[in-house]
């Protein structure tokens, strides 16, 4: 009887941990959707602001969020696939790699106002960059690589040794080994994570901040070497810094709607993606 | 002597500072089955994996002493792994069928080695499966995964695929170890109609497979090669006391 007491308390707590959760999440998204979905409409999307802001759309943010993130997955996808794969096929296991590989590790865990500073110095000074979409989103691509490092490894780490050896033995050379029969299998994985990564990137706001952001722009940016707008940066202003706070407070909410939207839509992506490769995997 | 395929001579085989392999000199005939046996751990794999140098690839690996294939020792730096290990096929113990079709799989070894044509790779394919006595069981689902076969198919499938590069020798490293008895009788059938045209090096852990398949064996034990000779003299009256413990099942 005692034990069965103490076994329905202790799942009541871990439920009710589980329901303070979702109901946190359910308020937000409430909050945000109730606000914001009567602003969003066709015009919102596709105008950009008019009369300081107050009215008209937000397409100038989406199109420098869309470009700073394919800037960033430029920088951060092939450059962390190519890290994972010499890390986890050629580089031996000795000392200086699982320094580096704690070092990855840690770096994911570096806040992004840091990255957002040293991209400032590094891209924006240092290489004479100015603030644009190109210092912007190698900023975000620095902040994104170990999380696509990681997870390229892992995916690496999960096809059997088999499949290399196997080709080793039919007289594949190393990297045609890994080439062939290895990467086609660990690709999908090595997406999955990256794809999570970016949606996390096209989120942050501390990164594009000194580096390339622009508060209001007339014009959509012509070059990489423009200034962009940007959704998070943009939500960040109409929340509190405009000084029309009654007449913003609606594009505030549908402009973080718009950002939810897009950041749930590529991690349901990554999902999809997963799903399929599990099904693949037991076929 | 001139059949000779492999000869090892002295050959000390180290994984860091263990010592797996200790002055092993041992012949192979050419068109004749070697059968290794010997209990787990005595380097019997280990062998058989310096013979194509699969063992390159394990950190901490040394070797001394030298392997001839056809009269070239294949530790030579002038020699191309990837050109030994086309002529020295290998069947592992758990089958590892790719995940691909049950023509890629065959077909994959002849991709790499650079074939385009695909009229020659068919052909090839279709040889090699039935080498591989295979050919009648799956010629009408050749674009079906390799995963739908069974364990004994998965087997052949993989003998399949090294025979499809034209190697000279296969090493088979426990080939029906987890095969049922019928499939385990089928792959042993296969082995007596390959040494036809190939050399074969097989490791079991099986007596009476060993007693069955090999012209020649060799007997393995903590690193050491204990006996080397005939299949039918071994298993008739060893030379040696240990061997014939080991062989009636006093011990391993």
């Amino acid at each position: 009887m005692n034990k069965n007491i103490s076994e329905k308390t202790g799942f009541s707590i871990l439920r009710l941990c589980m329901a303070i959760v979702v109901i946190f999440l359910l308020v937000i998204l409430f909050d945000i959707i109730s606000k914001g979905i009567g602003k969003v409409n066709w015009e919102f999307l596709t105008q950009p602001p008019r009369r300081g802001m107050t009215e008209g759309g937000i397409f100038p943010a989406i199109v420098g969020t869309f470009l700073v993130t394919l800037i960033t997955a430029l920088l951060a996808v092939p450059m962390g696939m190519g890290c994972a794969i010499y890390l986890n096929e050629y580089a031996k296991d000795n000392k200086t790699t699982r320094l580096i590989r704690m070092s990855i590790r840690n770096l994911s865990g570096v806040p992004s106002i840091v990255y957002g500073l040293f991209g400032v110095v590094l891209f924006v000074q240092l290489m004479h960059l100015g603030t644009c979409i190109l210092a912007a989103g190698l900023t975000l691509g620095l902040m994104t690589l170990p999380w696509t490092i990681t997870a390229s490894e892992e995916a690496l780490k999960n096809v059997p040794q088999s499949y290399r050896d196997g080709a080793l033995a039919l007289g594949a050379t190393k990297w045609k080994a890994i080439r062939t029969n290895v990467l086609p299998y660990a690709v999908p994985g090595m997406l999955t994570g990256t794809i999570l990564g970016l949606a996390r990137a096209a989120g942050e706001t501390a990164p594009i901040l000194f580096t390339g952001a622009a508060f209001f722009l007339p014009f959509l940016p012509r070059s990489v070497f423009d200034q962009f707008m940007a959704l998070p940066y943009h939500l960040y202003i109409m929340a509190t810094q405009h000084h029309a706070i009654s007449q913003v407070r609606p594009i505030a909410y549908a402009t973080a709607l718009v950002l939810i939207t897009l950041i749930f839509s590529m991690n349901l992506a990554a999902i999809v993606l997963r799903y399929h490769l599990r099904k693949l995997k037991k076929e | 002597m001139e059949n000779i395929k492999i000869k090892a001579e002295k050959f000390n085989f180290y994984y860091g500072d263990h010592k797996a392999l200790k002055d092993i000199s041992v012949n192979v005939y050419k068109n004749k089955v070697l059968g290794i046996i010997g209990p787990s751990g005595c380097g019997k794999s280990t062998f058989l994996r310096s013979l194509n140098r699969m063992n390159d690839v394990i950190i901490g690996a040394r070797y001394e002493g030298s392997i001839l294939i056809d009269r070239r020792n294949i530790f030579d730096p002038r020699m191309d792994v990837v050109e030994i290990r086309r002529k020295v096929g290998m069947v592992f113990q758990k089958s590892n069928p790719f995940p691909k079709s049950i023509f890629e799989n065959v077909a994959y070894g002849l991709k790499i080695n650079g074939k385009k044509n695909r009229d020659l790779i068919l052909e090839k394919a279709e040889k090699s499966l039935k080498d591989a006595a295979l050919w009648n069981e799956v010629k009408d689902r050749l674009d079906k995964s390799a995963f739908d076969l069974s364990g004994g198919q998965q087997q052949r499938l993989c003998i399949a695929r090294a025979l499809a590069v034209e190697p000279e020798v296969i090493l088979m490293d426990e080939p029906a170890s987890a095969l049922d008895p019928a499939a385990t009788a089928k792959i042993e059938e296969l082995i007596q109609q390959l040494k036809e045209n190939y050399t074969i090096v097989i490791v079991t852990h099986n007596m009476q497979q060993a007693a069955r398949i090999s012209d020649y064996t060799a007997f393995f034990m903590m690193g050491e090669l204990v006996e080397y000779d005939t299949a039918s003299k071994m298993f008739t009256s060893p030379s040696k006391k240990i061997t014939e413990e080991y062989i009636t099942g006093r011990f391993g």
